[in-house]
């Protein structure tokens, strides 16, 4: 470990902080540039799903259960389940998934 | 209360605790997924009280997970720097969509106060509640969701020391299951969306295993994928001029 942590945390905070804060209380009109506001508009979908995938499958101990997971959560998101529900069928998936594959 | 002035007009007290009604369940939620937020602190070095100080300060599911990511991988500072701009970049959209909802004469402390904690979630009852915002709402709503999601990360730095193996694997999806809430069910009503979704996990896939593309850490792959991909998608599919961004919650 070469970097400090304390830095890390103090780059990151001040990055996420600027990024909330300044659009907030410097800009007071409608955002008018319709390349950039369809680029921020997709940009969070985007990074979401390339962080998901393939990373859930190697979160887990096996490829397949975090696959399996992937395809509940999908499935259970596309009808409308809530945050918590969403979130706990992917874990409850894993975690018997491993139980009967281990 | 003797001294409440109109029946139609709300004390910033009776607001505050409208904030933290509805600030619960958001708390709640955090708390669940923020102890898998623990774990992966803990597997990138973290200390409890430095994941209390990363989720304190961040508050941001995507981009905490990003950062620690780059922690884990001892990547340059800059990296850091980039990567949570990245990963967090919708929120400067929703501080966009938020600043229109001030009242034009709110003092500046509240403007940064609200803005400190702007999140999917908190971002969405903002824009739900009627009327221009009041910034007394969010503190309610922060009093419970930033120690619901900070002191989580934390007990998820320590506990994820003590849980079994098996335990610690089906929790660390927890967090995916979160991203997967926040763009399934738009990518199932915009089919431009569910298109670049759908390219994403494709993209993502192909560049963690090309032989010349997978040198490339995960965070690199996340920065170039973005903008790449959602460049393309505000090239070629712009937003209609009617479309409104706050539908990015």
């Amino acid at each position: 470990m070469q970097h400090d942590i304390y830095m890390y945390l103090l780059i990151m905070s001040a990055v996420t902080l600027a990024i909330r804060i300044i659009p907030l209380t410097l800009i007071r009109k409608q955002i008018k540039n319709r390349f950039l506001r369809s680029f921020l508009f997709y940009v969070p979908y985007v990074t979401l799903a390339v962080m998901t995938f393939p990373a859930i499958m190697e979160a887990t101990q096996t490829p397949v259960s975090g696959l399996m997971a992937l395809i509940a959560g999908i499935a259970l998101a596309w009808y409308g389940a809530s945050l918590f529900k969403v979130s706990a069928a992917c874990c409850i998936v894993v975690f018997l998934a491993e139980l009967i594959l281990a | 209360m003797s001294d409440r002035p109109l029946p139609l007009a709300k004390s910033r007290r009776d607001v505050f605790f409208e904030g933290i009604h509805d600030g619960i369940p958001i708390a709640l939620g955090y708390f669940v997924v923020s102890f898998t937020l623990g774990i992966a602190a803990r597997n990138a070095g973290l200390t409890p009280f430095q994941g209390f100080l990363a989720s304190f300060f961040n508050n941001a599911s995507a981009g905490e997970y990003a950062a620690f990511t780059v922690i884990a991988a001892d990547a340059p500072y800059l990296e850091m720097a980039i990567i949570t701009l990245v990963a967090n970049a919708r929120y400067m959209l929703m501080s966009c969509v938020v600043s229109q909802k001030f009242g034009a004469d709110t003092p500046l402390i509240h403007r940064v106060l609200v803005g400190f904690d702007i999140t999917d979630e908190i971002f969405g009852i903002t824009i739900a509640r009627k009327g221009p915002l009041n910034p007394f709402y969010n503190y309610g709503a922060m009093a419970v969701a930033l120690p619901g999601w900070s002191v989580g990360t934390a007990l998820g730095v320590i506990a994820g020391n003590l849980l079994p193996l098996q335990a610690v694997s089906a929790l660390s999806v927890a967090l995916f299951g979160m991203f997967l809430w926040v763009i399934i069910p738009t990518a199932r009503d915009n089919h431009i969306v569910g298109g670049l979704v759908l390219a994403s996990f494709i993209a993502s896939f192909a560049c963690a295993n090309l032989p010349c593309l997978m040198e490339l850490s995960a965070g690199t792959r996340t920065i170039i994928l973005t903008l790449v991909i959602a460049g393309l998608g505000a090239a070629f599919f712009p937003l209609k001029d009617k479309e409104d961004c706050s539908h990015a919650a």
